[in-house]
């Protein structure tokens, strides 16, 4: 009963996983007439030389800095203010979680339109600003395209964490809110020495997928600004679809997954770290 | 001192309503384009009137998407693609997750932490590797009597469906509801003279009703919305699905209002869904799913 599951995931992530290893040190590409060679280094060697590989290292490192602490925050508001039950709560949970049901291709189709310099978004800021905001060409401007797929990125997807949140929160025994009000806390305290400590793996578990996420970083890039402009938005994967699919050169690509896969690892491996369980 | 809790949950309601709006305001603003002609879009885009449906409002920019782009195919392989993934998903997963949890296998600790290690590996990292195997894997079709050997499995249906029906994360969702349910109402049934495959049709799946719908949604909204794989694999028109199509708007001078229309047409369908679901899914994950 196993067996179905289980040579599925063989045959489609495990073979591809040692596969991907395999090929990142050969000649291979998609099509082609030669024989698959060995080449040793060459892919990686080329890798670390291309500056446009280092440009989409440090887009991805800004994006995950600023996403990580934003979106887990922000998911955590959402999921204290529909926490308690209250008249409406299903709306709120329903209405916060829309973007997440949303596709991120549609979401990237819909905000490239209100990201346009004569779009809603610069609208609004005028409105609100009366007329003193004259909203940037956000994604043709190097300085604002990255910010801007980091607002719409959050706004996609922290309805998703809110719900991991909210698992969280459910968990916490009402025994210890209820102990803690005899005591006479404050909302603060409540939060920090009741709900904080309480929250520990859900922490850990909000904190490692959206890194994951951030670090994976390709639909949006694909669909609103193809890493442009000057590079200000390339990723590490979008540079290995590039060269894997558009090039056909599934060697170099291999490359490219591999190093992301080893960053993926060490950085879970310091945030495992870091969130230990203290004794 | 009372007057302070009204004031504190009227100022909690209003920071609950600020956040809908903003979580709200670019999916109505795409709703209401949908049904607008361009020029009157732009018009209206510095008024409230952006969120409202007046004016010159009809259906004519979906008509013009069904001219522009085969649609009604796109949507028809999308419906299909997912329905397949998900049946198949949820009975092979489930199954993995019973033998796991029910019967006595040798190695079981080491399929079950084998399982579970794929998910530290991102899809992003296997599919330029994938690609390239599935072009390898041999593929056989029944033509009439014979069946006909071919290599590669690009621009098919499978391939946009075989590799994402087994899921470490569906087996885990199955295994933790599965531990939940007790063993006696089993041993019970084996005393009846009931085999395994007995137990897991007639008594465990029928008390999963949950988990069920967990991983249903969760094996839907990926394959409903994914676009990086059918982009690398798939190149035959009429075998595209939803999300390749945005494509088709950018060719030439593009329209928003039909942008609009046909993003409205491939997320309306999942939005009602979601709705239809909306309490078991949210409810699930809450009470019972992602608690690792």
């Amino acid at each position: 009963m196993i067996a179905p599951a289980a040579v599925l995931l063989l045959a489609f992530i495990f073979i591809p996983a040692i596969l991907g290893f395999g090929l990142a040190f050969t000649n291979a590409r998609l099509i082609s007439p030669r024989p698959v060679e060995f080449v040793g280094v060459d892919n990686f060697a080329r890798l670390f030389t291309d500056p446009t590989f280092y440009r989409a290292l440090l887009n991805v490192a800004y994006f995950t800095v600023v996403i990580v602490p934003v979106q887990s925050g922000l998911a955590l508001v959402m999921a204290l203010l529909i926490n308690k039950k209250f008249r409406g709560v299903n709306f709120f949970r329903t209405v916060y979680f829309l973007p997440v049901v949303t596709s991120m291709v549609v979401v990237s189709l819909l905000w490239l339109f209100m990201y346009r310099k004569d779009g809603l978004i610069n609208e609004i800021l005028a409105a609100v600003s009366f007329g003193l905001i004259d909203g940037p060409d956000w994604l043709g401007d190097p300085n604002t395209a990255m910010p801007a797929i980091i607002i719409l990125s959050i706004w996609q997807a922290a309805g998703f964490h809110m719900i991991i949140w909210l698992a969280g929160l459910q968990g916490i025994s009402g025994e210890l809110y209820e102990a803690s009000q005899l005591d006479g806390t404050s909302r603060w305290q409540q939060f920090r020495y009741v709900t904080w400590p309480g929250l520990f793996h859900t922490r850990s578990l909000v904190l490692v997928t959206i890194t994951i996420q951030a670090l994976g970083l390709f639909d949006q890039i694909s669909v609103m600004t193809q890493g442009g402009p000057m590079d200000s938005t390339t990723t590490i994967i979008y540079e290995a679809v590039q060269s894997g699919y558009r090039q056909q050169e599934t060697s170099y690509a291999s490359a490219i997954s591999l190093v992301f896969f080893v960053l993926v690892l060490i950085v879970s491996a310091v945030q495992r770290y870091l969130t230990r369980e203290k004794d | 001192m009372k007057n302070q809790l009204l004031l504190r949950s009227a100022g909690a309601m209003l920071v609950r309503i600020l956040f809908a709006v903003v979580a709200a305001f670019p999916i109505v603003f795409m709703l209401v384009s949908s049904l607008k002609p361009d020029q009157q879009i732009f018009g209206d885009m510095s008024s409230l009137a952006a969120f409202l449906p007046i004016g010159n409002i009809s259906f004519d920019n979906y008509a013009a998407v069904f001219d522009r782009v085969p649609a009604a195919r796109f949507l028809l392989n999308s419906v299909g693609v997912s329905a397949v993934t998900v049946i198949l998903g949820i009975f092979v997963n489930s199954l993995c997750a019973f033998a796991l949890s029910r019967m006595q296998v040798r190695g079981k600790k080491i399929v079950f932490t084998a399982i579970l290690a794929t998910l530290i590996v991102p899809f992003q990292t296997l599919a330029l590797p994938l690609v390239w195997w599935v072009n390898q894997l041999p593929y056989f079709e029944l033509n009439g009597f014979s069946l006909e050997f071919s290599k590669g499995w690009l621009d098919t249906y499978q391939v946009q469906i075989i590799p994402f029906i087994a899921n470490a994360f569906s087996v885990y969702l199955f295994h933790q509801y599965f531990e939940s349910i007790p063993k006696e109402l089993d041993e019970a049934a084996r005393i009846d003279g009931a085999g395994w495959f007995k137990i897991y049709r007639q008594v465990v799946m029928p008390l999963s009703g949950p988990a069920t719908a967990t991983v249903a949604i969760l094996t839907f909204l990926p394959a409903w919305n994914s676009y990086l794989w059918p982009l690398m694999v798939v190149q035959s028109e009429e075998l595209r699905p939803v999300m390749i199509g945005i494509q088709y708007f950018f060719q030439l001078n593009v329209s928003w209002g039909e942008v609009m229309a046909y993003a409205s047409l491939i997320t309306v369908p999942v939005v009602v869904l979601f709705i239809a679901f909306q309490r078991s899914f949210v409810n699930s994950i809450a009470s019972s799913g992602v608690k690792g």
